[in-house]
């Protein structure tokens, strides 16, 4: 079976997050693997131990993203592929991140029967690439999988939707994207880890793509970046109950402004 | 690796080493640090949610981790790949022991059984030996234990009162002794054991649990590190086959004292991730914690705790990551090592791992002790983790030789070297001599570069140890074994030296890489660290020139003393603020 996940490396989520001049600082910063695109890549790890094949990692990203590849060939992965498109600068969203993989599936003859992504990054947050990405290769896509079972040809998924669980059956080639619950993710193992050294990489550039730079830069535009405001200290209200509702009130529309 | 120079090992008091020359933790590689991260992940999802059970001596979930643990590949990083192992290089040894510390009882266990529990084997055993039961410990299908210490042989190791005696058969040896605070003893399947072949050649033997006589006692009741298994080893007519015994007869002691090397150096790495981990939860505490209406971490005797831990934490950390790179820079080009050649490597460095020991165990117990200080009375209750922590430290002062048999062998080591002439120790002392009259204290200049003081600070401690150890030869000749406090004086002035100049080269070696402004973090460090380390130079060695001369002579040392030991003015309270800072902002230790 060929498998393609798409990765990509987010800030640890235990690191704070600061500005600097309007953008999100990243020095000193520790990356990770986005959480939901590890859930990704041990599923096609399973697969791979169920049925063979290749797993082959995808991801967009500076220099230091390959250490997020290199984690996931620890992990079990066969070989990567990295995109570098910093020669697009901030001109870049998730038009254009699903535009770079579909070219780069292409460009490399990366074969596939699934490709499997995390269902959203947690930085950014959007949850669109990986259905951008199948409606570009044409093929049925089905978001937020919290179980995978392949049949021949047949594929059934239990699908989060809300708290309740949706039963999916449809058909290889597809594209899943991973909810948490998936599975659990295992670590590097050291063997794997001083294995992934000598794994093949491949590193591409926006040139080495059969892309029209005016077709993929983005279609949105980041106005501003700013902190969530910090978050005040509550107010216990005392008193009569009768006068600790009515002070509620009056604050709720005088001062919360919510009523 | 390429770069970091092989050096002898206590040459670093007589020779300037460069900053390129060192290995420090900002030359960590992508594998090295993927492997402290599986390590550290396997300690937080696996380790911490039963360490409580483990505390209370549940010990079968300790033998499925180490299982689990084998699985990963942390129980093979010391033995070569040939017997299933990964025959990894020191530094991600290292960063293993690093990181395994935060399972604490479990990081003990752990490091029993790799480090006195396996390594013997590893280094001292015959091809027939490592087959039979390297594959099981690399991998955890067996657990190891080691058993040297006796009821009335503590220190005087070599005191051991266990027997051992050739069968009529002249198949087995017979056994028999007690061993007492044995490590691992609770499930351990290998114990590596000494005994005295005829009552008087000690010797090494690999015994199995299930040979018949061997047996162990109840679990001891201990201050700390509680959830280790600590019991006696009962040998009563103990069958061990003579094919289990470990290196020739009567020479148990070489291995005893090897393994002890890397034992002290690996206790030395745990004490570093302890201290990460108590600046951590202490400045987390301090963020949070509020009286007057306001964090404690904005009080100034808060900070200054904080800061203090960091300081000496920083010089720790750099100190066992240079060694650790002078074990690999001495191991290069060595394919597929005999065991004995890893021994030598290492031994070249029992100084460095004495001085390691010694500070590393004293950096935590303070570290842990300003932490409960700065948890206040909730530092006190058992359910916060620095209470637990506190407790675990203390036995780091008393394990792998006590600090004051360590401190009393820093000399010894550098003597027999400068007998062997493989250091010129006395052509040093003697050279100075010649300088000390004519030699003028250091006067900073207008432009001078960034620690550029630090660095004269550095060299004239090396002149103090010079001067200090030159006297006491002179004075007490073979008997200075007889003056341990002058002796301890002069291990203590090695040691302030070796962790300084460790802080030193590391700080420089990263302001060559990324330029003074993104590194005032470590400058900072390092400046406050020298300062208070130069000032206990200067005490220590106030204190052995008192003890060896007086009157007029005791006078005009003391002013030659006072050429090395000036000091310019710092401004601790404005430097330690900006470091706490630091810490506090991330919660954690950084650099």
């Amino acid at each position: 079976m060929n498998i393609l996940v798409c990765l990509k490396q987010t800030f640890d989520t235990e690191e704070k997050i600061t500005l600097e001049n309007g953008r999100i600082n990243e020095e000193g910063v520790e990356f990770v693997i986005n959480p939901y695109d590890e859930y990704a890549v041990e599923e096609a790890i399973k697969l791979k131990e169920q049925f063979g094949g290749e797993v082959t990692v995808i991801t967009i990203g500076p220099e230091r993203a390959e250490q997020a590849l290199r984690t996931a060939m620890a992990m079990g992965a066969d070989k990567g592929v990295i995109v570098d498109i910093e020669d697009l600068g901030d001109n870049v969203d998730e038009h254009t991140i699903a535009q770079v993989l579909a070219a780069t599936i292409k460009e490399e003859d990366l074969a596939f029967d699934i490709i499997l992504c995390g269902y959203m990054a947690i930085d950014d947050g959007s949850a669109q690439v990986g259905p951008r990405l199948a409606e570009l290769l044409e093929i049925p896509h089905i978001s937020t999988i919290t179980k995978l079972t392949i049949d021949g040809n047949k594929v059934t998924v239990d699908k989060d939707v809300e708290g309740d669980v949706e039963v999916i059956e449809s058909t290889l080639p597809i594209l899943v994207t991973a909810q948490q619950g998936l599975n659990e993710p295992r670590y590097p193992s050291l063997p794997g880890i001083m294995k992934a050294k000598k794994k093949p990489l491949t590193r591409l550039e926006l040139d080495d793509l059969d892309l029209d730079e005016e077709e993929i830069v983005a279609k949105t535009e980041t106005i501003e970046v700013f902190l969530p405001p910090k978050k005040q200290a509550g107010k216990i209200l005392q008193g009569e109950l009768v006068d600790q509702a009515k002070e509620l009130v009056h604050l709720l529309r005088n001062e919360a402004k919510v009523i | 690796m390429a770069d970091v120079k092989k050096v002898k090992g206590g040459a670093f008091l007589l020779e300037e080493t460069e900053p390129s020359g060192v290995f420090t933790p900002e030359d960590f590689t992508e594998e090295q640090k993927m492997i402290a991260k599986t390590t550290e992940e396997f300690i937080k999802n696996q380790v911490w949610p039963v360490l409580e059970k483990i505390e209370q001596h549940e010990f079968e979930h300790t033998v499925k981790l180490l299982k689990e643990a084998g699985e990963l590949g942390l129980l093979g990083a010391d033995v070569p790949e040939k017997y299933e192992g990964l025959g990894l290089d020191k530094i991600s040894s290292s960063l293993i022991t690093e990181k395994m510390s935060l399972g604490r009882s479990f990081g003990l266990s752990h490091g029993a059984h790799v480090g006195i529990g396996t390594l013997p084997i590893v280094f001292f055993g015959n091809e027939e030996q490592k087959k039979k039961y390297l594959p099981d410990l690399a991998t955890g299908r067996k657990i190891a234990a080691y058993a040297l210490t006796e009821p009335s042989s503590g220190s005087d190791a070599l005191g051991a009162k266990t027997t051992a005696k050739l069968s009529d058969c002249g198949k087995y040896y017979i056994l028999n002794g007690e061993k007492q605070w044995i490590t691992n003893s609770g499930f351990a399947d290998v114990f590596v054991v000494y005994a005295k072949v005829d009552g008087d050649k000690f010797s090494a033997f690999i015994v199995e649990r299930d040979f018949p006589g061997v047996s162990v006692g109840p679990e001891e009741k201990k201050m700390g590190i509680k959830g280790s298994s600590t019991r006696t080893l009962i040998l009563e007519d103990a069958k061990v086959p003579v094919e289990n015994l470990l290196g020739e007869i009567g020479k148990g002691h070489k291995i005893a004292f090897n393994i002890l090397n890397i034992g002290r150096y690996k206790l030395a790495v745990g004490t570093l991730g302890s201290a990460k981990r108590a600046i951590e939860i202490s400045a987390q505490y301090a963020n949070q914690r509020k009286q007057f209406n306001i964090p404690i971490a904005k009080f100034g005797l808060i900070r200054e705790k904080i800061a203090n831990m960091a300081i000496k934490t920083y010089a720790l950390e750099s100190l066992a990551y240079r060694i650790a790179g002078q074990f690999d820079a001495g191991l290069e080009g060595v394919e597929d090592a005999e065991g004995s050649v890893v021994a030598n490597a290492i031994g070249e460095y029992a100084l460095e791992c004495s001085v390691a020991k010694v500070f590393g165990s004293e950096v935590l117990d303070y570290v842990v002790d300003e932490g409960v200080q700065i948890h206040g009375g909730y530092g006190f209750m058992s359910e916060y983790e620095i209470e637990n922590m506190y407790r675990d430290s203390r036995i780091n002062r008393i394990f792998e030789g006590t600090n004051e048999i360590n401190r009393l062998l820093i000399p010894v080591t550098l003597m027999r070297k400068a007998m062997k002439g493989e250091l010129p120790l006395f052509q040093a002392a003697q050279q100075l001599q010649e300088e000390i009259l004519t030699y003028m204290p250091y006067m900073p200049e207008e432009d001078a570069p960034v620690l550029d003081a630090e660095k004269r600070y550095v060299e004239n401690a090396k002149k103090i140890f010079l001067m200090i150890a030159g006297l006491a030869a002179l004075k007490y000749g073979d008997d200075i074994k007889r003056e341990q406090e002058v002796v301890r004086d002069i291990s203590d002035i090695v040691i302030e030296t070796f962790a300084m100049e460790s802080a030193l080269l590391r700080t420089l070696k990263a302001i060559a890489k990324n330029g003074e402004a993104k590194e005032q973090a470590k400058i900072d460090l390092c400046r406050a660290f020298i300062y208070e380390s130069m000032q206990r130079v200067d005490a220590f060695a106030r204190h052995a020139l008192a003890a060896m001369e007086e009157g007029d002579t005791l006078r005009t040392q003391l002013s030659m003393l006072k050429k090395f030991t000036r000091i310019e003015p710092l401004n601790e309270v404005a430097i330690k603020r900006a470091i706490a800072k630091r810490v506090l902002d991330a919660e954690k230790y950084v650099v």
